[in-house]
């Protein structure tokens, strides 16, 4: 078993508190199934959309979130898995799919 | 937490009333869109980290903390007049004036009165439901105006005059004031009409309508913890509620078709509510008050322990309807009267009821008005006439449910299926 980071990117919010609790419920089932078979790693957690970006031999600051924001990161989960590609098989039972999101799969990198 | 039972629901009437106290009730909007916030931000982290024991306890902390940021932040921004002025103002008082609004006895108390506020006298019914929805049960506008098969644009006019009525009330309204009885006369009046609403009503789908009795009967619960508003009529109010919600699984079968009570499968009548809305109509039993929710509740109650349709005790029930024609008179309560009247002395008489019913031109567009002289004139073996009102009736259906039903009473006129 290895370790994978997912990332989290984008996904649109829900309209309203009632749709954004279903979206919820996805979410929860999701990872309790990720977590019964033991893959679960660390539930991680979600990011605020604001940051600062720091670059350059001179350390500017900028506000971030720099990408486009349909590829901004909204949160992460470390999980374990056989290899890369059962790990992204686990990520295509993420809700986000559902909401224009998309989830990046990273290999932890061993030693 | 259960599916459905949508927490936020419940939390969203304590959570805004809190804030409205804090930022004032002419900054209702800011106090929605910091609640929605709150709720928003739940939803991100029990996604990842699953929802806490206590998710009511978690929101209450995150709104007081966002609260307390609003506050910081706005104070400079612009002038927020909160009821509590200089506590709100100084920041030597201030976390601990947030802390007490946020307090677990004051924050129910305040709910009750934010729904006393609503129902203010200078707005329509219709508003003052729209306006209940909004603030207490945290609706947006196009749930309303789907619940209500209204226009958002129509249901955000009634909740923008509702939200200019309460900030130039400028406080919650005060048990103390001499208005009670008659402002809690509106209220039962509004979360009657909320559970109607989800009971009869003509949205098409039967989640919401769900939902609207749901809460209808969580707000009209919040009454009999209050003392002064715990009156004989706030039992019988709940009484009626639990009574009829009791019948809920039974109303639709497997199908989606509407089922009516002649014909419901008593099996499926929710028995704890029963003898929930038995134990409250009892209990409402003191003083001499009798209102229309006294008897519309012993109406329930008297259906609700017939073993079968034929059990009913017509005697009573229409004795019980008479005295309903007394103290609250309507064309559908007059329609119905007719029908216990058919059931007792036959279809000619009860024929002979609708016919008198006065001022039924209101029941014009009502399918329920021709669909009942249908049933009787089938019954009274002439099919032509039957099929005809039948007829008129799926015209006048207000959703697909009702006209599948209505559909399916010409075909049981005609005896062929119906096209």
């Amino acid at each position: 078993m290895s370790e994978y980071l997912f990332l989290y990117r984008g996904g649109s919010r829900p309209e309203s508190p009632a749709e954004g609790e279903q979206v919820m419920q996805r979410w929860i089932s999701w990872m309790q199934d990720l977590e019964t078979k033991g893959h679960l790693k660390d539930r991680g957690q979600p990011l605020e959309g604001e940051g600062k970006v720091v670059r350059g031999k001179q350390r500017s600051i900028t506000d971030g979130p720099y990408a486009e924001s349909k590829d901004i990161v909204g949160g992460y989960t470390l999980i374990e898995a056989k290899d890369l590609t059962h790990a992204a098989e686990l990520a295509g039972g993420c809700p986000i799919f559902d909401r224009e999101g998309l989830v990046e799969v990273r290999p932890v990198m061993k030693m | 937490m259960e599916p459905g039972e949508h927490l936020f629901r419940q939390e969203s009437g304590r959570i805004v009333t809190a804030l409205s106290r804090i930022f004032g009730l002419d900054n209702i909007a800011l106090a929605e869109d910091v609640a929605q916030d709150v709720f928003c931000r739940a939803l991100e982290v029990w996604k990842l980290r699953g929802v806490p024991h206590t998710p009511s306890a978690w929101l209450m902390k995150a709104a007081r903390n966002r609260a307390i940021d609003v506050l910081r932040r706005e104070r400079t921004a612009r002038s927020l007049v909160p009821e509590l002025g200089r506590l709100l103002e100084s920041e030597w008082t201030m976390v601990a004036t947030v802390n007490e609004l946020f307090a677990s006895e004051t924050i129910t108390d305040d709910q009750l009165r934010m729904m006393f506020s609503c129902c203010d006298p200078r707005l329509s019914e219709d508003a003052q439901v729209a306006l209940t929805l909004r603030l207490l049960c945290g609706f947006t506008t196009a749930e309303i105006a789907g619940a209500f098969l209204s226009t958002n644009a129509a249901i955000e006019k009634r909740i923008e005059r509702g939200k200019k009525i309460l900030a130039s009330s400028k406080r919650l309204f005060d048990f103390a004031d001499a208005e009670l009885p008659a402002r809690l006369s509106a209220v039962h009046r509004t979360l009657y009409l909320l559970f109607n609403e989800g009971y009869h009503g003509a949205s098409r789908e039967t989640p919401v309508r769900a939902e609207l009795c749901r809460e209808a009967t969580r707000l009209a619960a919040l009454l009999l913890d209050n003392a002064r508003v715990a009156t004989p009529a706030s039992h019988a109010l709940c009484a009626l509620m639990y009574l009829n919600a009791a019948r809920l699984p039974a109303r639709v079968d497997a199908r989606g078709n509407l089922v009516p009570l002649a014909r419901q499968d008593r099996a499926l009548w929710d028995r704890t509510l029963i003898a929930r809305g038995n134990e409250l109509l009892d209990r409402s039993a003191t003083g001499c008050e009798l209102s229309e929710y006294h008897v519309e509740a012993a109406i329930a109650s008297l259906h609700s322990g017939a073993a079968t349709d034929g059990d009913t005790d017509w005697e009573r029930l229409l004795w019980l309807y008479d005295i309903l024609m007394r103290i609250r008179p309507s064309p559908v309560t007059a329609l119905n009267r007719a029908i216990a009247v058919a059931q007792r002395e036959g279809p000619e008489s009860g024929i002979a009821a609708i016919r008198a019913i006065p001022a039924s031109e209101q029941l014009a567009a009502y399918p329920f008005f021709p669909a009942a002289l249908g049933e009787l004139e089938l019954r009274a073996g002439r099919l032509e006439r039957a099929r005809s009102h039948f007829e008129a009736a799926a015209a006048l259906a207000r959703n697909p449910m009702e006209r599948r039903f209505l559909e399916s009473r010409v075909e049981a006129a005609t005896g062929e299926p119906h096209r």
